[in-house]
């Protein structure tokens, strides 16, 4: 069995790292890149949402390879996504693909549920090895984002451009190889070691920015065109809403294991969208609201066309920018997104909050507060 | 000799220059047709603006802005790269202060930016369709046979105006093309034209925008006289066309040169002369194969000498190169 998974991120690193020490032989797809896109683009309906195709895209990729199970995720209400996994197998069967598809879906209460799934990919392995390899699998996820964070933080105050990408790219390997969890706390000393040598332009003050949205195209530079990359050399530190760790823990623990801020953040959208209405529509707004009231000077909201849930979403931002005064810009993304176009929108939203910030400083100096 | 500051703007369609002295004044501009050779529009107007000043004047600082600010910066020599919604939102507010609405429709992208107090609050850009920009009118003038400088002043004498489908510029070229064979009168519909290009652009591009007085149009469509009244009368406001609304990217290049050399006074104009104009300059290009994203990567050369890479996505080829 050669179990292949869609990429999402870094996303790639601990679910390799967790099958592989279930002793199951993984092909992680080729990184996305243009040829992926095309693929997916050219074998999926129009009318899907960008991570439908791109995952098809990694699917063919990795089968080519000789991957001959695909692990996918299901999903529950209004977004279409729930679907995608058996409109998928279709594709892929009709195509002339043999494999076998396992598809896990979020615990609607039945933690055992996954758990069961999980066994059978693995071989009937035991509870006690899962849970082992799972160990390992979370402390690299946790490492994963805690090196998004510092990597979002230092971009936009190096002084050499690039230096922080480079650390960045070379810790992602050195993640990825970590065989122990002993070893990894190595490589974390390491890297953070090597962030903090990294030179800082004491004249470059950074603006911070909230990237809100749709999970998929947050979590994937290559669908959001690097976003948090083009924010960080335009000069601003990026806080994502959405981190991979915290994601499974809202979503796929059992609920007594559930952090409690989570419904606490989701009851700030109450006033705008009082119910759920799919994907993260909901949680894009308390987001938002969130990150005003942290002092953030502004937000950027993406989603793939066609996306009901951020379309809601999208429709009650003007209201909630006015009354919270946080600037919001929305980026659709699909294939058809020209990067120059995004990079003209993103270096004026940037110049927006800079002139904002600087008149409100203005305002404080001649009131004396 | 005066020192001046010089901003270029190159659109798709038109490449524009402003000459500006110490005080803001406007010396010189120019709107240039880009038919898609950036280059040879930005040397041709810095020939243009050297012959017509000799050596009165000195530069002290240039900006670039538009789609091709990179390449003009890299031909020109700029000390500051801005692009064009803080450029227009600059030149703007230096003309009208009190400005809470800008309207800027363009050759091949619109736009809508809204301030407050001086300072842009929100802006947006047409995403989906160039049905209400001036490549449109432009054809669509042409199929008419009319000249594009008459087209609005014709579109005035209407007395009753067709309907025509604006939400997307292949349909509304086909309805106009109806409305024509029915027999129609051309300056009826042109006036169509015009609402529903205004209707289209605040449908698609100012949706959820709240538009407040004072209003001023630029960009090249902004000398479209039909347009400025169909706005009027969608809007129910008075719109204001500044003196200079086709060269106001240009200028708000300018006056963003100005400033930044204001503000960094010990910095020298990177500004590369008006030789510059004389120097050979050639873009290429060639597909990366070092992985499945094949990036275009584009080059060019001065005088035969590599002077800036783009166009990847990993920074292989432009980040020691980076302008």
């Amino acid at each position: 069995m050669k179990v292949t998974f869609p990429h999402m991120g870094n996303l790639y690193i601990p679910v390799k790292t967790f099958f592989e020490n279930l002793g199951v032989e993984v092909i992680v797809p080729p990184p996305c890149s243009k040829k992926t896109l095309e693929l997916g683009v050219k074998y999926s309906p129009e009318f899907a949402c960008l991570p439908l195709k791109i995952n098809i895209g990694n699917f063919i990729e990795a089968l080519e390879m000789g991957a001959d199970t695909i692990v996918m995720a299901g999903g529950i209400g209004p977004c279409r996504f729930g679907y995608y996994s058996e409109v998928q197998r279709e594709i892929l069967r009709d195509l002339g693909y043999k494999f076998n598809m396992i598809v896990l879906d979020p615990p609607q209460g039945h933690f055992m549920d996954l758990v069961k799934k999980l066994l059978a990919i693995t071989n009937k392995k035991s509870f006690r090895q899962i849970s082992l390899a799972g160990r390992l699998a979370w402390a690299k996820a946790l490492l994963l984002d805690e090196l998004d964070k510092m990597a979002s933080a230092i971009r936009p105050v190096e002084l050499n451009r690039g230096e922080t990408d480079a650390i960045y790219k070379n810790a992602l390997e050195q993640i990825s190889k970590a065989e122990s969890e002993q070893e990894l706390l190595g490589v974390r000393r390491e890297i953070l070691e090597r962030m903090a040598e990294i030179k800082k332009d004491p004249d470059k003050l950074p603006v911070k920015i909230g990237l809100v949205g749709e999970i998929y195209t947050v979590l994937e530079p290559f669908v959001n065109l690097f976003v948090e990359r083009q924010l960080g050399e335009l000069g601003a530190a990026v806080e994502r809403s959405i981190y991979i760790t915290e994601w499974v823990r809202e979503n796929l623990l059992p609920s007594f294991l559930k952090p409690k801020e989570h419904g606490q953040v989701l009851k700030l959208a109450e006033p705008y969208i009082r119910c759920f209405v799919g994907g993260h529509g909901q949680e894009s707004i308390a987001q938002i609201v969130k990150y005003s009231r942290e002092g953030f000077d502004g937000v950027i909201h993406l989603l793939p066309f066609t996306c009901m849930p951020e379309i809601v979403a999208k429709s009650t931002i003007p209201s909630v920018a006015r009354i919270h005064s946080i600037p919001v810009m929305t980026l659709v993304l699909d294939e058809h997104s020209a990067e120059a176009g995004v990079r003209t929108r993103l270096e004026a939203f940037v110049d927006l909050i800079r002139q904002k910030k600087e008149e409100k400083s203005c305002d404080r100096v001649l009131s004396g507060n | 000799m005066t020192g001046c500051y010089l901003g270029i703007d190159v659109g798709s369609v038109s490449t524009n220059f402003a000459l500006i002295d110490e005080n803001g004044n406007l010396l010189k501009k120019l709107y240039l047709r880009t038919a898609g050779r950036p280059i040879e529009a930005i040397t041709n107007g810095l020939k243009m603006i050297q012959e017509s000043f000799e050596d009165d004047i000195k530069i002290m600082g240039v900006g670039t802005t538009g789609s091709g600010r990179k390449l003009a910066a890299v031909i020109v020599g700029a000390d500051v790269i801005k692009n064009e919604i803080t450029a227009h939102a600059v030149a703007c507010i230096t003309e009208y202060p009190d400005t809470r609405t800008i309207l800027e429709i363009g050759g091949q992208d619109s736009k809508i930016i809204i301030l407050r107090d001086g300072v842009v609050v929100d802006f947006a850009m047409n995403t989906v369709c160039a049905a209400g920009t001036g490549s449109f009118l432009d054809r669509q003038a042409q199929r008419l046979g009319i000249p594009i400088e008459r087209f609005g002043d014709i579109a005035l004498m209407s007395q009753n105006p067709t309907r025509i489908a604006g939400r997307c510029a292949v349909f509304a070229e086909s309805d106009m093309i109806h409305k024509q064979q029915m027999g129609y009168k051309v300056e009826d519909i042109l006036k169509g034209l015009c609402q529903a290009l205004v209707r289209n652009y605040l449908a698609n591009v100012a949706k959820g925008k709240e538009i407040k007085s004072p209003v001023v149009f630029q960009g090249g469509v902004a000398a479209n006289t039909g347009i400025k009244r169909a706005f009027e009368e969608e809007l129910g406001m008075e719109i204001i066309i500044p003196r200079y609304f086709d060269v106001m990217g240009a200028l708000g290049a300018a006056i963003l040169a100005k400033k930044f050399m204001a503000q960094n006074k010990r910095a020298k104009t990177k500004f590369a002369g008006f030789e510059a104009a004389f120097r050979e300059h050639t873009a290429g290009s060639f597909e990366c194969q070092g992985c499945p994203n094949l990036c275009e990567v584009v080059q060019i050369y001065v005088d035969g000498k590599l002077v800036a890479r783009w166009g990847d996505r990993c920074g292989r080829w432009s980040a020691d190169m980076a302008v």
